[in-house]
């Protein structure tokens, strides 16, 4: 109780600068010890596998910068809401310095996707409801950093993108669930991307490593953007 | 070392992958880190 | 606040049958859009059959989208808009009005046309019925949704492409469903439950869009 912190101190960016500057130094180290080691299990320690032979390595990046793109989104939502309901400043712009790491992600997501659809399923590109989803959370980030980028009014930009986010967060299930749900309809046989083989624990190991490696990685690169929107506005 | 850069006839896939993942992230580094330098002159 | 409702309801009615050239926009749009896929996938009627719930839907999708770009820009223009924001009845009640209104005008056309567009794509006539049960559900549920975006860019450059980046996203349930409502009756399947989703959203954006739009108004124009 008497240790409780003043949350609302930090909430002003002037005070949280220096703070966001140390976390983000932190995160940048971990971020890349963590993925060293992840990429070590993944490529020296895991196993072949026996159906998809070294392809399916690129799992290791594949799943966590999907994990990391669903995840981003909502927390983006949530910083986002944060700052329309206390109206904080700095909650709003937590939530524009993480768009751009989230898109970014749901890009590298797609793009893995692909590769490793390729020689798993014999096409870069197979409609399945993962990938299909994931391409329309692109859109959901970018429809975001549009919207804030063709308001002047910082204060509009902020509260707009909110209520954007918060849609967009609330439409994230049903959406999913349609998309779901046609993917049945039109293929019948699910061609799941994401349904890796057997996991074998090394390779359970490797992912999780390399979430964990991304997840430090977006704290860093989002606390980095946050301070340059506050030197940027202040 | 041949055998690990051919990874089994997919190395253009997983290469590919690893690549643009690590070019895209090094890209996205540097852009922070320019705007950085913008932001504090 | 029933009277406040009804009398925006008029107004918006009346103006859009002075403007009968905008209605009449988008409707040729929603026809033309149609009548270019045959030109560019081929006119075998096999595929036209296939594709014809698609891509009514998707000319659907697009000319709602034309038609909310103007929603709020004209009163936005004139004044109006601010009167309503600080008039005393709730702006909530005051966007379902003009949300109705709209969707008079601009969907329920739509909704009448789309069997000429079926019968041109070489839909089975016993298909009819589903179709523009899918679109009167689904319609509403585009006007609503599409109308946050609306608010949200309201006197925005780029408005109407932005619009559309913003909206389309949120579009795909109504369009999986509605499509798949027809796909399934193609197939001999019941169509229920899609239309039943198709309902499901209806009730849902009814109920919480209009609040949406107003605090996007409220955001858009302070």
């Amino acid at each position: 109780m008497s240790a409780a912190i003043n949350w609302f101190w930090f909430a002003s960016p002037q005070t949280f600068f220096p703070l966001a500057g140390r976390i983000a130094r932190a995160c940048w180290v971990l971020a890349a010890l963590l993925a060293l080691a992840g990429l070590y299990v993944g490529f020296f320690v895991a196993p072949t596998d026996a159906q998809q032979g070294e392809a399916y390595r690129i799992i290791f990046i594949h799943v966590p910068a999907a994990w990391m793109s669903m995840f981003l989104y909502v927390v983006m939502a949530l910083w986002a809401a944060l700052g329309l309901a206390f109206n904080t400043r700095l909650s709003s712009m937590m939530a524009s310095a993480i768009a751009p790491t989230g898109a970014l992600f749901t890009f590298l997501a797609l793009w893995t996707g692909a590769l490793w659809g390729r020689p798993t399923w014999g096409a870069y590109w197979v409609w399945d409801a993962r990938l299909t989803s994931e391409l329309i959370l692109l859109f959901l980030y970018l429809g975001f950093m549009a919207l804030q980028a063709a308001i002047d009014d910082p204060r509009r930009a902020d509260r707009a993108g909110a209520l954007l986010a918060i849609v967009g967060v609330v439409n994230v299930p049903i959406i999913y669930y349609s998309v779901v749900w046609w993917n049945t309809l039109h293929q019948g046989a699910s061609v799941s991307l994401t349904r890796a083989p057997s996991m074998a624990a090394t390779m359970l190991a490797g992912m999780l490593l390399m979430v964990l490696a991304f997840w430090l990685y977006s704290i860093a690169a989002s606390l980095t953007r946050l301070r340059c929107i506050i030197r940027e506005r202040e | 070392m041949s055998e690990f850069l051919a990874m089994g006839g997919y190395g253009w896939y997983v290469w590919g992958s690893y690549g643009v993942t690590v070019a895209a992230l090094a890209l996205e580094i540097l852009f922070l880190w320019r705007r950085s330098r913008e932001a504090k002159a | 606040m029933i009277a406040a409702a009804r009398c925006i309801l008029r107004r918006d009615l009346l103006l859009a049958l002075r403007r009968r050239g905008d209605v009449a926009t988008a409707l040729l749009f929603f026809v033309i859009v149609a009548s270019l896929f045959p030109l560019g996938v081929g006119a075998e009627p096999e595929q036209l059959r296939a594709i014809a719930p698609g891509v009514i839907w998707v000319a659907a999708l697009l000319s709602s989208l034309l038609s909310l770009a103007r929603l709020f820009a004209d009163d936005h223009a004139d004044g109006t808009l601010e009167q309503m924001l600080l008039g005393a009845a709730p702006l909530g009640v005051i966007v379902a009005a003009k949300l109705l209104a709209h969707w008079l005008v601009a969907g329920l056309p739509l909704v009448a046309i789309a069997p000429l567009l079926a019968l041109q794509y070489g839909l089975p006539a016993p298909l009819y019925g589903t179709l523009a049960l899918s679109l009167l559900l689904g319609t509403p549920v585009l006007s609503l949704i599409g109308a946050i975006g609306a608010a949200l860019t309201l006197g925005l450059r780029g408005g109407g492409v932005l619009l559309a980046l913003l909206v389309l996203p949120l579009y795909v349930p109504v369009l999986v469903f509605g499509a798949g409502s027809l796909d399934m009756a193609a197939a001999g399947l019941a169509p229920q439950g899609q239309l039943q989703l198709l309902a499901a959203l209806l009730v849902v954006s009814a109920a919480f869009a209009p609040w949406a739009i107003a605090a996007a108004l409220r955001i858009s124009t302070e």
